[in-house]
């Protein structure tokens, strides 16, 4: 299998993560679930950092990122399918 | 292979219980006997000396902690032989008492009335007796599942919650149903996960405590004294550096390490002993990795996995520390520090079980006498963990 430039935990999830070093804005990313190994691809809009994530759909301020299929946080910048998502549009519901 | 039948090379202590390493320990009781034992350590070559913090004006639950991780290290079946040394005789000797229900060689030597000198050249007659009494211990062939393992992560990055994590998880979920005593711990850092923790409780009574247990440090330790988010402490600086983002993303990582199907059957104290038998135990932990591991190694772990991302580098003097990624930057930038390189997990070149199974034979290594990278780069953390201020 060609080694994927991004991998998402479960199918209901709207991020995934990088899993190569220089992933650069443009690249036609190879992407896979990892829980059932299905594929497809997407676009960065940004250079992402290996292990940082990118967004599979647009979200909305007040939106929940969902990663393992579970909540991880609110959104509190508005994100496009493609953007880098971290701490400047996503921050936790906990503490 | 078949894991039912794996065995080690190890040494069956006075108890019964399984160490997979040798240590003739010189185990201060309080922060100011350090000097003593580092002296008795730097003369008797084939000692260490565990120096630390605290143990003078503690009490109530910090008091009973102190004394359970002081008897619990010496108690490990790592420990040969143990020299306890204190600034008196009382507490020196409840230790050496603690030590001795073992049935293994421990002495006890108090500085007040005798000096520093005096109880150095004593304890390191006594430490030079034991030293011959452990290097004449052999090896026995002892089953793999006799081997405590105990787990926790450490500067992990989203590449722990994808490959390292759960190769220790699948590590458990093949070894516990065998006899194998599992633990993992960190409290505080299972909060956004802590429905799902709660639900791989054996029991509906062991969810509650876990519940409780977890709500306690919610509320008691983060909720009372924290002034932010704790945006720059939990997740760390590093943690995020790696493109960990939340409390919660981090957390459902870091319960990858307990597999799919295990359950842990009971909730622990911090440092104490697991009692219900083997499987899968939950210990109440701070998530700071060497005060994790050293209350993990006085509960009775022999052994250590860790798991990480952005490479942290944590040992612990008397418990082999297994370090495991999934980060290929980490394997490329760090590779002294890594045993376990699972990083073929992200390039989809490496299932989670032919993963598992790579970890479970560098268990077996290590438990015949590889060093790990921890052990070679000297990484010796002890930290105690200390509830309150002393009075």
């Amino acid at each position: 299998m060609t080694a994927p430039h991004l991998l998402v935990h479960a199918h209901q999830d709207n991020v995934g993560v990088v899993v190569v070093e220089d992933l650069t804005a443009g690249t036609d990313m190879l992407c896979v679930i990892t829980e059932d190994n299905s594929d497809f691809h997407a676009t960065a809009n940004q250079d992402v950092p290996i292990g940082h994530k990118i967004a599979l759909a647009d979200l909305a301020v007040g939106d929940t990122v969902i990663k393992y299929g579970q909540d991880i946080g609110r959104v509190v910048a508005a994100i496009r399918q493609g953007d880098h998502v971290h701490t400047h549009n996503l921050k936790t519901k906990r503490w | 292979m078949d894991l039912s039948k794996k065995t080690v090379w190890a040494w069956r202590r006075e108890n019964g219980r399984v160490g997979i390493r040798n240590y003739v320990a010189i185990l201060p009781l309080d922060d100011i006997s350090n000097a003593a034992c580092e002296a008795v350590a730097a003369h008797i070559q084939g000692t260490i000396a565990l120096p630390h913090a605290y143990g003078r004006l503690q009490f109530g639950e910090d008091l009973d902690l102190h004394f359970r991780t002081m008897i619990g290290t010496g108690a490990n079946a790592n420990v040969a032989a143990c020299i306890v040394i204190g600034i008196e005789g009382g507490w020196t000797q409840k230790v050496v008492d603690g030590i001795a229900a073992t049935g293994k060689p421990v002495a006890g030597f108090w500085i007040e009335g005798n000096g520093d000198i005096a109880t150095v050249a004593a304890a390191s007659r006594k430490a030079k007796e034991f030293v011959h009494w452990a290097s004449e211990q052999v090896r026995v062939e002892c089953p793999l599942t006799d081997v405590w393992i105990a787990a926790k992560c450490g500067e992990s990055d989203t590449t722990t919650g994808l490959a390292s994590c759960p190769t220790v998880g699948n590590m458990y979920d093949k070894l516990v149903p065998l006899g194998l005593y599992g633990c993992f711990g960190e409290t505080s850092e299972l909060t956004g996960a802590e429905h799902l923790a709660a639900a791989r409780a054996v029991s509906p009574e062991i969810s509650a405590k876990f519940m409780k247990t977890w709500s306690a440090y919610q509320n008691d330790v983060i909720e009372a004294h924290k002034t932010s988010d704790l945006s720059d402490s939990q997740p760390t600086k590093g943690n995020i550096a790696g493109g960990l983002t939340t409390i919660e993303e981090k957390a459902l990582g870091n319960l990858e390490k307990i597999g799919k199907q295990v359950k842990f059957i009971d909730v622990l104290e911090p440092a104490e002993a697991p009692g219900r038998g083997a499987g899968l135990y939950f210990m109440d932990t701070s998530s700071a990795a060497a005060e994790c591991c050293t209350l993990q190694a006085a509960a009775g772990y022999v052994l250590h996995i860790f798991p990480t991302g952005q490479g942290n580098v944590i040992g612990n003097p008397i418990m082999p520390v297994i370090k495991v990624t999934g980060n290929p930057k980490t394997v490329r930038l760090m590779s002294e520090h890594i045993d376990v390189d699972v990083s073929g997990v992200v390039r989809r070149e490496l299932t989670i079980d032919q993963a598992g199974d790579s970890l479970i034979d560098m268990i077996v290594r290590t438990s015949n006498g590889r060093s790990t990278a921890a052990e070679a780069l000297g990484h010796r953390e002890f930290v105690m963990t200390k509830l309150y201020r002393s009075a």
